[in-house]
């Protein structure tokens, strides 16, 4: 294996984690400020991308769908807070999964409804298109640098607005005192809007961010929502810090497994057998990272001390 | 999905006009998800060929490319539908999940894509009729073709399930030469970095991959902006028509391998392609060419015998007394398809991208487990 190979899975397992990162952040937020499982975030990730890719459809414009994605995100993430979410948050957890895995079937079936089963096209703005060469010797596609600084760039966007804002402050006292807060004056029903709101366009944005590279479909969401939720156990429930990291382990491990198991299978076995122990070991190892995290700090890496 | 396939039901009854429905037809596809266009283009092509049946009834359902869901609809329609007569699975592992146990209990089983090796050597059996192929057919002529071309080392790539390693294993089968590397992906796998960047490093001649549906559109968009340009080729699987779409200029001149092509020149196959085209406003793919077939031959079949009748029916299916869409096509011994296998090659025709074929990669073949299978 060599150096740059190694360099450049690096690179992809960045990519995928910074892109894990912003699913599992808004996932987390809201768990931590509301205690809410919304298992409907994937679809705030698939509303993202369609609003994405109707716009770019439309005017060509990669910056506008970005745009696009963020207000449709936002805006399905604060509409559904108010209609739906609103009436969870005294429930108990299964009531809330059965609530939001409702809004799964009514985000994709309304999806399917207004663009079909068909997948929709986004691409690569021009500017970003190709590859650059990187010091070493590596060959790596523009967009792809471009997605791990955008998320570099809301990670500490997203840490800014937690440690130095008002709005910050409320997020940290909702997480510690939900009453106390309110007896303070916080508007708590309008903070929580804002809380889902901000969450779901970050789902959103990243659902833009990935689909030029993927396909834009319904459904996109679910698989990225698994691993959002291993990312955030992980990390630790209520932690962006705890998402950030969680993130970056998850698309290293991911990426580095897919690498790295069918070489060590191939010292003992025939270079076929090698390919498909290794793949199925390799979608496993996410999973063993995180039954051995939990092993080793039940709450996750960052979690609150039970 | 049930509204969906109450209506066609409820259209299919009405064309029937008020003809008791005595054949009952179950058909399990995948209509959601990143595998959607595929079923939605078997389900399309079915429906089609079935138009002005009498006294048939078809139930559709949806898989969601989940074993687990095609296995309780199975359940569901053998159980309390009734049904005689399976059909309409895409993926191979639900094919594997579905087909044995269905037969064992004495459904028909008509194959409109997925025939996954087992099922075609020691665990064929005789209510299972594959229409398709077998699943290492296209790859083959991959390979084949490959070999032609004087390809040194491809690299090679698939999703690790029952179709997947089919694949590898019939790409190698007539290719014969060294790899420059063999990797096998997630089934529904979306981003594709790792393997591209294995690629890359393999110093590799040539790309050999198999990646239906949603996967072919995601590798090929990644693959265009890698900056990795060797040629590519697979079967026709991941070059159907709504990945050329997706993809664009980006696959143009691609080869793939395919036993069926809309320019294949057959009276039967230009019928199909213009009634297609006026019922659905679009291209069909070869999913829908294999849907349209399996209804012709189950037609076939009907006009003869009834599913009641087991032996007689099985004997009507086997005969393939239809007009097949790929002109020349009868069963071997095992079940499966003895057919032409050929290259098409990726072209633009106005607006849109499509395939025609530019060579004949086999001739005549049938499938490499037929001797493995009990039934003479």
């Amino acid at each position: 294996m060599s150096p740059v190979l190694l360099a450049e899975q690096i690179l992809n397992g960045l990519q995928s984690g910074v892109m894990l990162f912003l699913m599992a952040a808004g996932l987390t937020l809201i768990f931590g400020v509301m205690g809410l499982v919304n298992l409907a975030h994937g679809s705030l990730f698939m509303v993202g991308a369609f609003a994405a890719a109707a716009v770019a459809g439309a005017t060509g414009s990669f910056l506008l769908a970005l745009v696009a994605a963020l207000a449709a995100a936002a805006g399905a993430g604060a509409i559904v807070e108010v209609l739906v979410i609103r009436r969870l948050y005294a429930r108990d957890h299964l009531d809330q999964v059965l609530a939001t895995f409702a809004l799964i079937l009514i985000f994709s079936e309304g999806t399917r409804w207004l663009f079909g089963s068909f997948p929709l096209y986004l691409d690569i703005p021009p500017w970003l298109a190709g590859t650059v060469m990187l010091p070493g010797g590596i060959e790596y596609p523009a967009y792809r640098l471009a997605l791990i600084a955008v998320g570099l760039v809301v990670a500490a966007g997203l840490w800014w607005l937690n440690a130095r804002t008002r709005l910050g402050i409320q997020i940290r006292a909702g997480e510690n005192d939900r009453e106390m807060i309110a007896a303070l004056g916080v508007d708590i029903g309008r903070l929580y809007t804002l809380v889902f709101a901000i969450g779901a366009a970050l789902a959103g944005l990243a659902g833009a961010l990935v689909g030029p590279i993927q396909s834009v479909q319904v459904g996109m969401g679910e698989p990225v929502l698994i691993l959002a939720f291993v990312v955030i156990v992980i990390g630790g429930i209520g932690s962006i810090k705890g998402a950030l990291v969680g993130g970056l382990l998850v698309g290293l491990t991911d990426t580095l497994g897919r690498l790295v198991l069918p070489e060590l299978f191939a010292l003992i076995t025939d270079a076929s057998g090698a390919a498909t122990l290794g793949s199925a070991f390799a979608s496993m190892a996410i999973y063993i990272l995180m039954a051995g995290v939990l092993i080793w700090r039940p709450t996750g890496l960052f979690g609150a001390r039970a | 999905m049930s509204i969906k396939s109450l209506l066609a039901a409820a259209s299919l009854a009405a064309l029937a006009s008020a003809a008791q429905a005595d054949v009952k037809v179950g058909m399990i596809t995948t209509l959601s998800g990143g595998g959607a266009s595929l079923g939605i283009d078997t389900r399309d092509g079915f429906l089609l060929g079935m138009q002005g049946a009498d006294g048939v009834e078809i139930v559709i359902e949806d898989d969601q490319r989940k074993p687990d869901v095609a296995v309780q609809i199975a359940d569901k329609m053998i159980q309390s539908d009734k049904v005689d007569v399976l059909t309409g699975i895409v993926w191979s592992n639900l094919a594997m999940a579905v087909v044995p146990s269905a037969t064992a209990q004495g459904k028909f089983y008509l194959s409109t894509n997925a025939a996954p090796a087992q099922l075609a050597g020691k665990g064929c059996h005789p209510n299972y009729f594959a229409v398709s192929y077998q699943n290492d057919n296209l790859h083959e002529a991959a390979g084949a073709f490959a070999k032609s071309e004087g390809y040194a080392n491809p690299f090679i790539m698939a999703p690790n399930y029952p179709a997947g390693h089919d694949s590898l294993n019939g790409f190698k089968r007539f290719f014969g030469g060294e790899l420059a590397g063999e990797v096998y992906t997630q089934l529904g796998q979306t981003d594709y970095a790792a393997e591209i960047a294995q690629i890359r490093a393999s110093g590799a001649d040539s790309v050999f991959f198999f990646l239906p549906g949603g996967m072919g559109i995601s590798f090929l968009k990644q693959y265009a902006g890698s900056g990795v340009d060797l040629p590519v080729l697979g079967p026709a699987f991941s070059f159907d028509q709504a990945i050329l779409q997706a993809v664009g200029d980006a696959a143009l001149g691609v080869k793939n391998g395919s036993n069926w092509s809309k320019d294949l020149d057959v009276p039967a196959n230009a019928d199909f392609v213009s009634a297609f085209q006026a019922e659905y406003g679009r291209l069909p793919s070869l999913y829908a060419a294999y849907g349209y077939d399996t209804a012709h031959l189950l037609r076939s079949a009907l006009d003869t015998a009834e599913p009641s009748d087991a032996d007689a029916f099985r004997a009507a299916l086997k005969s393939a007394d239809f007009d097949s869409v790929r002109g020349k096509f009868s069963f071997d011994t095992n079940q499966h398809p003895i057919q032409d296998i050929y290259i098409r090659e990726v072209v633009k025709e106005g607006d849109i991208y499509t395939n025609k074929i530019v060579a004949t990669a086999i001739k005549d073949r049938s499938s490499a487990y037929v001797d493995d299978c009990a039934m003479k």
